[in-house]
């Protein structure tokens, strides 16, 4: 194995930790918390991709802090929901929030 | 040419005036009040002068017809029509007629309707009618025709329906559009076959070409006309209006339901010569029409006790007596009779209105009797009335009727004749015991009414008087000599191809005529046995025949008929349509296919749960379908 | 012609943006009216506001006077039209989309003409008619009539396809909001109904232009939206069949023809009176107009192949309409249910004109029943309107004997009332007869069961005008429980255009008959090779076309 394969491992298995914490875990802020290690991974995937493959030109490296400030940015919002809904409901177990059940 | 300008002139003024009286009656009448009549009396007045002026102006011309094309009025692709006026002899006859009777019913409805609510009313519509007959017997083309046509039918329907708060007025003036429709709608049909077939709708273009036309479309030609007739003239089984139009007052059953616009018919079936002439199967309809019209409207008559309802059937026979003489082809005849018909039957309107208004609104016979003495202007012009309608020597009807049975017998339609005769008969018997039941014997009427029987006002006798004397004479000086008097060689020119035979006075001609005088004073004379000699025995004849007094009294159940077999089944099939196919079929349709979306709609609706676990799912089985589709579409 | 050597200015762009400009107006100054209003919601202020009582009145007459100009520059564009061609007249054209050489261009032929006639007439007696009867959001009420009648407007006199569709939509939006926020109480259900109904056959109908646009460009002729250009291309038949039929379900749900009316009744009977005037006035013509502008010219072969169909439906709609109004219980619905029974002579016409050479009297004709129900039917919803202003009821049970007190209404409602019966002498005689002649031409058997639509028209008309005006139900409780007012003079001046017209064409119907002659020749030219060449029916080119599709 090559050290890129490595670093796309580690990137996978990260992915499927958070994607695993995002279908399971019923506590809203731990499922933004999956959310961002799904987030990382990718960086982690883009950036060993930008130092190990020649041809990319930073455009990974560039992505990447792209994925973090939206990552920043949907952290904030998210956990502004989070209160929010906590506000009205006195708990943060997302299966309480139903209300655009068909 | 002068002479021709003059009568444009009068053409267009005789048409004019009563719709100006029409108009001018209808915004301004209300506010006369008790004057409302001035205008349009003075109007139709002056028409009917004009009307003699423009006979007179035939009389002089006979051989040459008034044709003036005053303005287009439809031009569509290759056909035109266009506001026409034609004034040849029958038209003459018309003018006489309309004229000199609808301005006494004019004059004689100043008394009549005194003090009505709808006093301007009245004479506004009376004049909206005399527009529409004088354009429907001065046109040159069918379809001008036609606007007359309807617009008799029009008025008819507003005067009849004259007192709408009255259910069975309104309902009977709605009846009489209807049924009149029916035929109308024949017309409207047979004028399309002619326009189609020759190209115009100009009588003399029409006629020109009759020849060219085949016998069958001919054929199908005149039965359309024929149609348009039945319904307009009451003909069975279009008659059934007739007898409920006496629900107007009584100056428009004289004028409208006697006298001028049931003629409608006849005078366009005589002015179709030319058609009608050229095909023997038509005739024979025509005729046959006529001939069952006659008597069966006769035997109707015989029982009705509406003095009124009498005299409609009596024109509904008489009517048929016209279409008899037309399809047996004594044309003349036909329009001799029409001609007299108007005076006589339009002045026994008159008289019966008077008698009605002499009873305070009674028509009922049965709760009459006595009135000579008590009006009698009205009851020696009534006599005269009714001697002329029952055909004695020397008054009117006498002449025309026998050169109609004449004219039967001598184009050997023998049953024709005979069923002539039989209705002379029974038109003697009802026209008498009318008489009789009224104006002899003593008086059936309550005490109350019985002391305000008056005789009418001058008003109302004097038209009565100067109507009888046509009514008494006139058939006499136009019909002397029988089948080659005046009104022979005045008619020459529009049935040009009927030939004159000689009138043998010791011969066939002779005998009828002496059948058909007793058979009439026979009518009478049974009539004066049954009606006030020996009262009781119409009960006893009706109780042995109960079957054939009830049929008769009950309108031979054509109005039962009527109710069940099309009024009914229409509605019924129109609610059909509506509730079951328009609101159960079409609506059904549309609404379900967007309740199938709904359904639809709630089917995938689970899939929807709220849980962003379930959606995080579906995301994840989403891409990984696209993973394993892309890799299988790509082939890696 | 354009309109620099016809008029000076360009009249049609006037007269279709005069109503729009009169909504601007409104909206200016309703917010110069109110600047404190808009600042804040101070209770106060919006009081003094309400108080304004000019301003109801203000905007009223510019709605009145904007129509009345644009009927007024009708008038004088019909007097200043030249009947001797059938060339376009008063023609626009000014590049709009230059990348799909789409364009703003209006112009005019004598159908067109008579339309916009009907449009601009009728737009200002709903104004009139409408001056004191709008309960709820007046303003709003008045500018949705004013957006609509642009909408029409455009529609007639627009000569690029793409404007026109544009127009045709746009016309829905003011409709859609003149039924849902001011009718009755099934309101919404109607509405929506109304806007489906339409939306299905208008996306069709953009589907085939879509079709016959790429056609035309693909034979290299380049990107064209021009109607008449493209009216005179030749399209292959199996193109012709498809595209005649997505045109002709467009027109036919707006006609509407039977079995596609449903939407009609519904609509007519929420909508308000206005409403319902433009409606049976102006909307249904556009769905016969669209018939004549595109199904015929675009695709002759097809159109005639479709002939039996479209006449026999025609009867059936003749007859239906008119049954199925003898039985209605609301005075709206029975109106509503004759106008499909007298669109039937008018689709039935157009038809058979294309089914037999020479044939113009019936394409004349339908064309003037167009307009004559325009006036005549616009006329009776107009009147039931007021009738419900005073009894607040349109149940024909719930009336009786309204002569007594109305008599002056009850005379004009009867003067409709004949008219729409097709009485000779008045307007509506004229066009049924020539459409049914036409009609009789092609087939005597259909013009026999066309013409029995008469006589019900008579039945339906008179029972309903006998139940309502005259008493029908013996002695008892004939007279109505409260005074009436009788018709007041503002709403006679609404009815006097309308009898002066009904009177004028019945009389002397070559007025109007005189801007048809050579348009409905260029028509029939069009149609000619068509009809001369006898096809052999409607089935075998189904098979053909479906060949050709696949």
């Amino acid at each position: 194995m090559s050290p890129l394969d490595w670093w796309l491992l580690l990137a996978m298995l990260l992915f499927c930790i958070g994607a695993f914490g995002v279908l399971a875990r019923r506590n809203t802020i731990v499922v933004i918390m999956s959310l961002e290690l799904m987030l990382n991974a990718v960086n982690i995937a883009l950036v060993a991709i930008a130092q190990f493959r020649a041809g990319s030109q930073g455009a990974g490296v560039l992505f990447s802090l792209f994925v973090i400030t939206l990552a920043a940015a949907e952290v904030t919002v998210g956990l502004g929901i989070v209160i929010a809904n906590y506000r009205a409901k006195r708990t943060v177990e997302n299966d309480h929030f139903d209300e655009m059940k068909g | 040419m002068e002479a021709a300008d003059s009568m444009k002139i009068a053409v267009i003024l005789i048409v004019l005036l009563p719709l100006v009286g029409f108009i001018t009656t209808l915004l301004f009448g209300k506010r006369m009040g008790g004057k409302a009549h001035i205008v349009p009396v003075a109007l139709v007045t002056v028409t009917a002068a004009l009307a003699v002026y423009a006979f007179g102006w035939v009389f002089q011309h006979q051989e040459e017809p008034f044709v003036w094309d005053a303005f287009s009025w439809i031009v569509a692709g290759r056909y035109h029509a266009s506001w026409g006026f034609q004034v040849d002899t029958l038209t003459g006859i018309m003018l006489l007629v309309v004229g000199i009777i609808g301005m006494l019913t004019h004059y004689y409805s100043i008394g009549y309707m005194r003090g009505d609510g709808g006093y301007y009313r009245f004479f506004a519509y009376l004049n909206l009618f005399m527009f529409a007959m004088y354009m429907l017997i001065l046109a040159d083309n069918f379809l001008l025709l036609f606007l007359g046509w309807e617009g008799v039918g029009l008025c008819s329907y507003l005067l009849i329906g004259f007192w709408f708060d009255r259910k069975s007025a309104s309902q009977a003036g709605k009846k009489a559009f209807l049924v009149n429709r029916v035929g109308d709608f024949g017309f409207t049909l047979g004028m399309f076959l002619v326009l189609v077939t020759t190209g115009t709708l100009q009588f003399a273009g029409v006629f020109d070409k009759a020849e060219t036309i085949g016998a069958g479309t001919l054929l199908w030609i005149c039965l359309l006309l024929f149609t348009g007739a039945v319904g307009k003239s009451a003909q069975f089984p279009l008659h059934v209006w007739l007898p409920d139009a006496m629900e107007g007052p009584t100056p428009v059953s004289a004028l409208i339901h006697a006298a001028t616009m049931v003629n409608a018919g006849v005078y366009m079936v005589a002015r179709a010569y030319p058609l009608f002439a050229q095909s023997e199967t038509a005739m024979l309809v025509v005729m046959v029409v006529g001939t069952f019209t006659a008597i069966f409207a006769a035997c109707i008559a015989i029982t009705q006790n509406d003095i009124k309802k009498v005299i409609a059937y009596s024109t509904i026979s008489s009517l048929g007596f016209m279409f008899m003489a037309l399809g047996a082809g004594a044309w003349v005849a036909g329009i001799f009779y029409l001609f007299v018909h108007g005076f006589f039957k339009g002045l026994l309107f008159l008289c019966s209105g008077s008698v009605i208004h002499a009873m305070g609104g009674e028509q009922d016979m049965r709760k009459m009797g006595g009135l000579r003495t008590r009006i009698p202007v009205t009851f020696w012009t009534m006599l005269i009335a009714a001697v002329a309608l029952v055909g004695i020597f020397p008054l009117s009807g006498f002449w025309a009727k026998d050169e109609i049975l004449g004219g039967a017998f001598a184009h050997g339609y023998y049953v024709v004749w005979l069923v002539g005769i039989v209705t002379a008969f029974l038109t003697a018997v009802f026209a008498f015991r009318m008489m009789f039941m009224t104006f002899w014997g003593e008086s059936r009427a309550d005490a109350e009414v019985q002391a305000h029987i008056h005789e009418s006002p001058k008003v109302m006798t004097v038209p009565l008087v100067l109507l009888a004397i046509p009514a008494a004479a006139v058939g006499a000086v136009v019909g002397w000599p029988p089948e080659a008097g005046w009104i022979h060689r005045f008619l020459d020119p529009v049935f040009f191809a009927v030939e004159h035979e000689e009138f043998e006075w010791l011969g066939t001609g002779g005998a009828l005529m002496a059948v058909s005088l007793a058979v009439a004073l026979l009518g009478v004379y049974l009539a004066y046995v049954l009606y006030l000699r020996r009262r009781e025995l119409p009960e006893r004849l009706a109780a042995r025949v109960p079957w054939a007094y009830e049929a008769s009294l009950r309108k031979m159940y054509m109005d039962d008929i009527y109710e069940v077999v099309p009024v009914r089944s229409t509605i019924a099939f129109s609610r059909f349509l509506w509730t079951g196919f328009d609101v159960h079929v079409i609506d059904g349709a549309v609404n379900g296919i967007a309740r199938l979306w709904g359904w639809f709609g709630d089917r995938l609706r689970p899939l929807q749960t709220g849980r962003v676990h379930n959606y995080a799912f579906g995301i994840l089985a989403g891409a990984l379908a696209l993973v394993v589709i892309v890799g299988w579409v790509w082939g890696i | 012609m354009s309109w620099q050597d016809q008029i000076g200015f360009p009249v049609l762009s006037v007269i279709t943006f005069l109503p729009l400009a009169g909504v601007v107006l409104i909206l200016v100054i309703d917010l110069l009216r109110r600047p404190a209003a808009r600042l804040g919601a101070d209770g106060a202020v919006e009081g003094a506001v309400r108080r304004q009582t000019w301003w109801p009145t203000t905007y009223k007459v510019i709605s009145l006077a904007t129509t009345l100009a644009a009927f007024a520059l009708t008038v004088w564009v019909l007097f200043v039209f030249d009947k001797s061609t059938s060339q376009l007249q008063f023609v626009e054209d000014v590049m709009w989309v230059r990348r799909f050489n789409i364009h703003y261009s209006l112009g005019i032929d004598g159908i067109a003409a008579l339309m916009l006639l009907l449009t601009t007439l009728l737009g200002f007696i709903v104004i009139i008619g409408s001056w004191h009867y709008i309960k709820d959001r007046e303003m709003g009420f008045f500018v949705s009539l004013l957006l609509l009648q642009t909408g029409m407007t455009g529609v007639f006199c627009a000569t690029d396809l793409v404007l026109f569709y544009v127009f045709w939509e746009a016309m829905l939006v003011p409709m859609y909001f003149i039924i849902g926020v001011w009718g009755g109480p099934r309101k919404i259900y109607a509405a929506i109904k109304f806007v489906l109904f339409t939306l299905v056959g208008s996306l069709l109908m953009l589907v085939a232009i879509v079709a016959v646009v790429w056609y035309v460009n693909g034979q290299g002729a380049g990107l064209t939206f021009d109607i008449r250009a493209l009216s005179d291309v030749v399209y292959p038949y199996h193109l012709q069949f498809w595209a005649f039929l997505a045109f002709f379900l467009a027109f036919a749900i707006k006609v509407p023809m039977f079995p596609l009316h449903t939407w009609l009744p519904d609509a007519h009977v929420e909508a308000p009176t206005a409403g319902s005037v433009i409606l049976a006035g102006v909307l249904l013509k556009m769905g016969a107009y669209g018939m004549l502008r595109f199904c015929l010219p675009f695709f002759p072969d097809a159109a005639v192949d479709f002939v039996p169909l479209v006449a026999g439906l025609s009867v059936v709609a003749i007859i239906y309409g008119a049954a199925v109004s003898l039985v209605q219980k609301d005075l709206k619905k029975l109106i509503a249910y004759s106008s499909v029974s007298h669109m039937g002579f008018v689709t039935a016409g157009i038809f058979a004109a294309i089914a037999v050479a020479d044939n113009a009297a019936g394409m004349e004709g339908a064309v003037l029943v167009m307009f004559n129900h325009g006036v005549l039917t616009g006329a009776l919803f107009l009147m039931v309107g007021y009738l419900y202003e005073r009894t607040h009821t349109r149940q024909i049970a719930e009336m009786s004997m309204l002569a007594t007190p109305l008599p002056v209404f009850a005379g004009f409602f009867l003067f409709f009332t004949l008219g729409s019966l097709g009485l000779p002498g008045l307007n509506g005689f004229v066009g049924e007869f020539l459409s049914l002649l036409g009609l009789f031409e092609y087939s005597h058997a259909l013009a026999a069961i066309g013409a029995l639509g008469i006589i019900l028209a008579a039945c339906y008309l008179l029972w309903m005008y006998q139940r309502t005006m005259f008493n029908d139900r013996g002695e008892a409780g004939v007279m109505p429980a409260v005074s009436l007012r009788d018709i007041s003079p503002r709403e006679i001046v609404s009815l006097l255009p309308l009898v002066v017209l009904a009177v004028w064409i019945g009389v002397y119907p070559n007025t109007f008959l005189d801007f048809l002659h050579t348009p409905v020749q260029y028509i029939l030219q069009q149609m000619g090779p068509s009809i001369e060449s006898a096809r052999d029916g409607a089935v075998a080119h189904l098979i053909e076309a479906t060949k050709g599709l696949f």
